[in-house]
């Protein structure tokens, strides 16, 4: 077992096209860091330059102390789980876990035992001597995973390894992954474009665009304080409201004219502000004390999904669509107009041109 | 429904006729005497010298010379079917392997070129082949029979193809798992290839079997004779008053046709197999 650090690691394909800029991640000694962000953002190419899959252009990347950029994917001491499985067909599920050790010159009882004891951590004892062809996507990505376990490797990687299965089998493998990961305490980089998955599995979470790094930090701390609007908008869902503040005669305002009562240190006028769905209140359900933002929104489109209904709905004219997360139990008609609020310690606000955090210094002060 | 399954019946029946009555022809023919067909022309209906016909053929030395039977034929027909088939397919396979897995300079330049000889037949390089063969002292051998035939634009093509279906995954969980480029070939890829090989080996094997052109110019010594050219051997005995062997050639004919015939029906099983299982 070791940490695995990634020295501004870079990576040019020919053609000028940089897919990695320059990207530094410490990953402590059993730690499960998610990396997260839109297709083509460079997770998959990140993560497949610890596996050796692809060369590093520039920077340093060790794994334990040793120092790796050279080094074959077989000798780096790693383990990857693929989204499409990547198992040998034409092998039965005991020789697709044993193959790995056997190229190792591991001895024959020793691969038999460990085979059992991985089959049967993840339950899979009944099928050694079945064909992958033969077994469900589930079962199969078990099948995956303890092709992994089996060589006690330094460390997993994971890239999009439950893309392929469904909803329900999804949620329940994650839990799985976490579980597993929590009891061999193996360090393990995975790599998801579904926020969700990233925020309940990761110990800290890693949210690249476009090849740089936006934030690294735990779920809760990204979630609370996103670094930047992109980060905002892509961790949540529904995702963040975004809109558009401007200061106009000393008082910050929404477009439709709704003053937003807090104090910035910026010598910037124009800003974006950003809500959660869930830190906006619909007024007649809360108390009116203390909140900083008011203003009418007419709703357009109610999406109940049980427990709660995100109302969709507009403030004045062209403005974007604001998301209310709202209880289920409420109804609400489309053209109805509620007035909305929100705390000020609930409120982000962001550079429009750089979309960095800028942060709120507190309500504004009456004069 | 029941017209249209009656004009099919009656559109396959008339095919298979097409096919079936000339197989039957020979097969009569072969069962009766030379003098008889001679006499009366080719046969349809069965003669009584099946039995004399056939161990006449395999093992009654004939030919010029007289020191060829049929077995030896059958034998070298075997040789050269089975050599050719196996030869293609392990050229084929390795080149293809180079071709899909490695870059090096010129890959798919080199790809093309194996490529574009698809389009020339042997009969345009038959003389230049002929001279090296001749040169290297292999004329009227096994391995000059089979070694100059063995390159195969085709069976390239169909494993590239196939190696490009393969997912990069495996091959990269492969490396992970410590699989050198040998250890891929031999343990992953050759077996994911099976029906591949299967299919290629089939379409091989009767190619090399039915060679004519080839085994024609490069064996002059009797006893690597091919059943394909035996054949045409006893149809051209017409020394003095002599009746050609009709029986016997169609006796050959059907004896030539019993191997592609075998092999086609033990593979069917496989290509079934192969496409029905999804193993990828």
């Amino acid at each position: 077992m070791a940490g695995i650090q990634l020295n501004t690691l870079r990576k040019i394909y020919a053609g000028n096209v940089e897919a990695v800029k320059g990207i530094s991640i410490d990953i402590q000694d059993g730690e499960f860091i998610v990396l997260v962000g839109p297709s083509g953002c460079g997770k998959s190419t990140l993560l497949r330059m610890v596996a050796g899959l692809e060369t590093i252009t520039e920077g340093e990347l060790f794994i334990g102390d040793r120092l790796v950029n050279n080094v074959e994917p077989a000798d780096r001491d790693i383990a990857m789980v693929f989204q499409n499985y990547a198992l040998y067909p034409h092998m039965s599920v005991y020789n697709n876990l044993a193959y790995g050790l056997k190229n190792r010159r591991i001895p024959k009882n020793e691969i038999e035992s460990r085979v059992r004891k991985a089959a049967e951590i993840l339950e899979i004892g009944e099928f050694l001597n079945r064909k992958p062809r033969q077994l469900s996507g589930g079962q199969r990505q078990r099948v995956a995973m303890g092709r992994a376990i089996v060589r006690q490797p330094a460390a997993f990687l994971f890239d999009e390894p439950l893309s392929n299965l469904d909803a329900k089998l999804r949620v329940q493998m994650r839990m799985e992954i976490k579980k597993l990961q929590k009891g061999l305490g193996t360090t393990s980089l995975y790599v998801t474009h579904d926020q969700l998955e990233a925020m309940t599995l990761a110990d800290r979470l890693v949210v690249l665009n476009g090849g740089v790094v936006e934030q690294i930090g735990s779920p809760i701390n990204v979630y609370e304080k996103p670094a930047s609007a992109f980060v905002a908008t892509f961790i949540g869902s529904p995702a963040m409201n975004l809109l558009p503040l401007t200061k106009s005669g000393g008082e910050w305002k929404l477009d439709n004219g709704a003053t937003v009562d807090v104090m910035l240190n910026t010598d910037l006028s124009d800003l974006i502000l950003g809500v959660r769905p869930e830190d906006l209140l619909i007024e007649e359900l809360s108390e009116k004390s203390g909140s900083d933002l008011h203003t009418a929104l007419t709703v357009q489109v109610v999406e109940p999904v049980g427990a709660e209904s995100y109302v969709h709905g507009t403030i004045g004219e062209g403005s974007k669509d604001v998301v209310v997360r709202a209880p289920g139990k409420l109804h609400f008609e489309p053209g109805q107009v509620l007035k909305v609020t929100a705390k000020p310690e609930k409120l982000h606000t962001f550079d429009t041109k750089t979309g960095k955090r800028i942060e709120i210094e507190g309500p504004l002060e009456t004069a | 429904m029941k017209h249209t399954q009656f004009w099919d019946h009656t559109i396959l029946t008339f095919g298979a006729l097409i096919m079936l009555v000339p197989v039957v022809y020979a097969l009569m023919t072969s069962s009766h005497d030379a003098v008889s067909i001679y006499k009366d022309g080719l046969q349809l209906s069965p003669g009584g010298h099946f039995v004399d016909t056939y161990k006449q053929v395999l093992t009654e030395a004939g030919g010029f010379t007289r020191s060829v039977t049929g077995l030896t034929m059958l034998w070298n027909s075997l040789i050269l079917g089975l050599g050719f088939a196996f030869g293609k397919i392990i050229i084929s396979m390795l080149a293809a392997y180079a071709i899909v897995y490695f870059r090096f300079p010129f890959g798919t330049f080199f790809f093309w070129i194996i490529f574009s000889t698809l389009l020339l037949p042997l009969e345009v390089r038959i003389l230049p082949s002929y001279e090296i063969v001749q040169g290297l002292g292999m004329a009227n051998t096994y391995s000059g029979l089979i070694i100059p035939l063995i390159a195969s634009a085709t069976g390239t093509f169909y494993f590239r193809q196939f190696f490009k279906t393969v997912p990069d995954e495996l091959v990269e969980a492969a490396r992970i798992d410590g699989a050198g480029p040998v250890k891929f070939f031999i343990d992953i890829l050759v077996p994911l290839s099976r029906t591949m090989i299967a299919a290629i080996f089939l379409i091989m094997f009767v190619f090399g079997w039915n060679q004519y052109l080839w085994p024609t110019l490069i064996t002059t010594d009797e006893s690597l004779f091919t059943l394909v050219r035996g054949m045409k051997q006893i149809l051209q005995v017409w020394i003095g008053a002599q009746i050609p062997d009709t029986n016997q050639a169609m006796a050959l004919a059907v004896l030539a046709m019993l191997p592609p015939v075998l092999i086609v029906v033990i593979f069917q099983s496989w290509f079934v197999k192969g496409l029905v299982e999804s193993e990828k």
